[in-house]
Parts: C-alpha cells; sequence; structure tokens
C-alpha cells in the first residue's frame, strides 16, 4: 500500500520559492532566439515585396507608390518567415512580445530607403 | 425494462480541453451506447494548400495541432521530399528526432497533467505542468517559439544545435528524468490514483486491435504498434523500445505513457550521441510532382499525411488523418458499460486531440 506518494513533493514546493513569475509585472524569460514581434527598419527596404510574397498568413501589406510597409499583428503568426527571406536584412525579430492592443488595425512605416545615386561615369582619356 | 435516456457530453466540459460532443444513452447511471459528433473546429486547412506554395505550407501544416506541432511540420516535410527524391542531410535528421522526441515528453507531461486534473488530483496537476515548462525552456532556446516550434523545412532544419548545447542539454536530462520519476511514482504507485484508474474504460486487446487503436490507446491494450519502428527519418538508427502494457484500462494507458517519458529521453540521449557533424539543409529546386502518403508517429499514435502535387509551386491536394479520429471508436467501446461519473475519465484516457482532427 502506498498512500501520500505526493506529499514529500508537495511539502517541498511549499517551502521553496513560487516557481511562476508576475508576468507583465516581472519580465518574461526570454532567450535570444525567442520570436516575440517583427521589426521593421525603413532606411533599409529596398521594396522587393518578398516578405509579402513568402508571408503565409498574408499580414504583410507594400505599396510601392505611397512608400509604405504596412503589418496587420493580429494576422502575423510570427513565423520568422519574412525575416529569414529579407535579402537586406530590413527585418527582424525582437524577442519580446508586443504590448496588448485595445484596438484592431494594421501598423504602417514609411520607406525612407534612398537608391544610392550611380558613380558618374568619368571621360577616361582616349589613348 | 429501464427507461433510457440522453445525456449530452460536451462540447464545453469542465474536463475536456477540445471540443467533442458525446450523447451518452444512458439507462440509470450505466452508459449503454455513445454516439458522438466532432465538427466545431473545422478550420479548412487542406483546402490552403491550394493557396499557399508548398513552401510556405510548412508553416501551416505546423499549426494543426498546439501540441505536436512539430511533427506536423517534420511529417509533411518527409512527404515533400519523398516526392522531390531530396535526400536530407542526416544531421537535420537527427535534429528532427531530438526535436520530436521533446514534443512527445511535452505532450505527455501535458496529458498527464490534465488526466490529474481529470481524477481529481489538483496537485499533480500542477507538478505535470511545472515539469513540463522545463521541456518548453529548451524548446524556446533552440527554436525560438515555446510550442510552435518552426523549425522544420522542406530539405532539412532551419536551425542546428551546437554542440556544447548538445552537450548542455544531456546533462540537463538527468535533472528531467529525476523530476519526472518523482512525477511517475505517484501515477504508478499511488493507491488512490490506482483505486481511481483500475478497472474502467477496458478495451481488450482483440478490440483494440480490430477498432483500428492507436499509440498509447492501443499500447495500453497490448498491441506493440509504434510508427517509429517503421525506421523514417534517424529512427531507424536508435533503438526504440515499445512499451506496452497488458491491461487495456485507464490505469494501463497512463502507465504506457508515464514509461514513455523515459524512452523518449533515452531516445534523445542516443541520438545526441550519434549525431553527425555537417549541414543541416540542402537547397531544394524545382516542384513536387506525384503524391506520397507519410506516415509517423505522434504523442497520440500513428500520424498520416497524404500529399498530391502536379509540378506547380501549389499542392492539389493534402489529407491529414490524425491519431484522435482513429481513437474514436475503440472510445465508444470504451464508454459502453461503463458509469457516468467515469466519462470525464475515459474520455480523456485516450488523449483527445480535436482541434487537429478536424483541421
Amino acid at each position: 500500500m502506498a498512500f501520500f506518494e505526493m506529499v514529500k513533493t508537495a511539502l517541498r514546493t511549499v517551502l521553496q520559492k513560487p516557481v511562476t513569475i508576475l508576468y507583465p509585472a516581472q519580465a518574461a524569460k526570454k532567450t535570444p532566439l525567442s520570436r516575440g514581434h517583427v521589426v521593421y527598419d525603413g532606411s533599409k527596404c529596398i521594396s522587393c515585396s518578398i516578405c509579402v510574397k513568402k508571408c503565409p498568413s498574408q499580414a504583410i501589406l507594400l505599396d510601392k507608390e505611397a512608400k509604405t510597409w504596412q503589418i496587420d499583428r493580429f494576422r502575423c503568426v510570427v513565423c520568422n518567415s519574412c525575416v529569414d527571406t529579407c535579402p537586406t536584412k530590413c527585418l527582424s525579430m525582437d524577442t519580446q512580445y508586443t504590448a496588448p492592443a485595445v484596438a484592431k488595425g494594421v501598423v504602417t512605416f514609411s520607406i525612407t530607403y534612398v537608391k544610392p545615386a550611380k558613380p558618374e561615369k568619368k571621360d577616361e582619356p582616349k589613348q | 425494462m429501464t427507461k433510457q435516456i440522453i445525456v449530452p457530453f460536451g462540447p464545453q466540459h469542465p474536463v475536456l480541453p477540445e471540443p467533442i460532443h458525446i450523447d451518452l444513452v444512458l439507462e440509470d447511471e450505466k452508459v449503454v451506447d455513445a454516439i458522438p459528433s466532432i465538427g466545431y473546429i473545422h478550420r479548412g486547412f487542406e483546402k490552403l494548400v491550394e493557396k499557399r506554395e508548398f513552401t510556405e505550407y510548412v508553416y501551416i501544416a505546423e499549426r494543426t495541432c498546439g501540441i505536436c506541432s512539430f511533427i506536423h511540420g517534420a511529417t509533411y516535410c518527409q512527404g515533400v521530399e519523398q516526392i522531390m527524391n531530396i535526400q536530407v542531410p542526416e544531421r537535420a535528421e537527427y535534429l528532427r528526432v531530438i526535436w520530436s522526441e521533446f514534443s512527445r515528453l511535452h505532450s505527455h507531461l501535458l496529458w498527464l497533467g490534465l488526466f490529474a486534473d481529470a481524477f481529481g488530483f489538483e496537485n499533480l496537476f500542477m507538478g505535470a505542468w511545472k515539469t513540463r515548462e522545463r521541456v518548453l525552456d529548451f524548446m524556446e532556446e533552440t527554436t525560438g517559439g515555446r510550442v510552435i516550434q518552426g523549425t522544420s523545412k522542406i530539405g532539412g532544419v532551419r536551425r542546428d544545435i551546437s554542440s556544447e548545447r548538445l552537450d548542455q542539454m544531456v546533462k540537463d536530462l538527468d535533472t528531467l528524468d529525476s523530476e519526472m520519476r518523482e512525477l511517475t511514482t505517484v501515477f504508478l504507485h499511488d493507491d488512490s490514483v490506482k483505486h481511481r484508474l483500475r478497472n474502467i474504460g477496458t478495451l481488450s486487446r482483440a478490440d483494440a486491435y480490430h477498432l483500428g487503436a492507436v499509440g498509447p490507446t492501443g499500447r495500453g491494450s497490448g498491441v506493440a504498434i509504434d510508427a517509429r519502428k517503421l525506421g523514417y527519418g534517424a529512427y531507424d538508427r536508435l533503438n526504440v523500445p515499445v512499451v506496452t502494457d497488458s491491461c487495456g484500462d485507464c490505469y494501463s494507458r497512463c502507465a504506457v505513457r508515464a514509461k514513455e517519458l523515459f524512452t523518449s529521453t533515452d531516445l534523445i540521449r542516443q541520438a545526441a550521441k550519434k549525431i553527425p557533424d555537417g549541414p543541416v539543409e540542402v537547397k531544394v529546386t524545382g516542384a513536387p510532382d506525384g503524391e506520397y502518403f507519410t506516415r509517423s508517429e505522434q504523442p497520440r499514435g500513428e500520424l498520416v499525411h497524404y500529399i498530391k502535387g502536379n509540378g506547380s509551386r501549389f499542392l492539389v491536394r493534402s489529407r491529414i488523418r490524425t491519431p484522435t479520429l482513429t481513437n474514436i471508436p475503440p472510445l465508444i467501446k470504451m464508454l459502453q458499460g461503463c458509469e457516468l461519473a467515469d466519462v470525464p475519465v475515459i474520455v480523456l484516457s485516450i488523449d483527445p486531440c480535436i482541434s487537429c482532427t478536424e483541421r
């Protein structure tokens, strides 16, 4: 007969510190690889729209005319697909989650990338 | 003759983590028949395969289930790789085994907790989930996601685990093992637990075989089936012991899962020892043209993915058969003849995952 098998563990847990944390008052445990939310840097974006094509949840919208990049955080599943495929690395993954939102909607960023001017060809003296 | 009444059970019930509806036909307090119905959370994943490129569909395949997500993604990749004749690097195969086994650990610990909650052992429930956090921490540290790992891709895996991290992981497994041993002692030896679980929901070996029980539900009745024995991925190079129990009651199914925790940690140790160096992915060109049935072992049993492509970037058909679907007929058999008060425990003993069943 074996009764009260749990008592030893239960008593030890009572005497220990709590194993849970008081989130959000205390910061959540995060690792360098944790996927929190996508961060966009408009100064590096070349408007190639690969992220739009590769997004499995169709959360990203890019408008080349208006020079805007939009993300719907409610559609985004934080899969890292856009970050992996971005050729200029203008997208990155932050380890922390975004703060809770009170209204649905998209977040719009403006594309500030300026194409560097091509170096002018100098007329080389003919030999 | 006693008057028969029908008592609805679910889709909302304190014991059910996910919605399944069962009409229980009662004679006094005895269940004489049970009529199941599903269809509360259909999400249309199989149709979505026509609208997303086959490389992006991995993310969707992974979100079929919130518990065994990695195995869903890996099985889908395995199917596409077979159609396209892609040889996955050996290191990637081993990494898939490691993450799959961690998924199994996490799923079994979650289930043991929920099961303890179902038979009214709140403290044990908390204990099981506390241990599960260790597994989730490892997952987050190596893949970036606690539950949805997102590391499987066609042609290999997205992330590598460094050899130092692997060594540390093997050391940490010892602590995890001792914590789990303390936990499973209560499940396996405590008399109050035994008293609640013994001789309820009994499923004979013959019934389990004929009704197609898979995974721990089948193994708990003595049917030694395990899809890992097929030797997919790196499992052919590892020693996979099949845990079975002969009684076929709720206690047996619980015992099988409790013992499988240790086979999983053992498999991780074996994989960490044998893992070779090298690349973790190969470049994939072209698109799948053909069809393939791929099978793998989920924590709940055998999972089947059917994939059909026509040479374009979009697949034509995807079909997923999950273990819970095959475990519903055995569940009905278990419910016939049981007491009404035992129904929650019996339903939970097959580890129902309705989200993946309906997709």
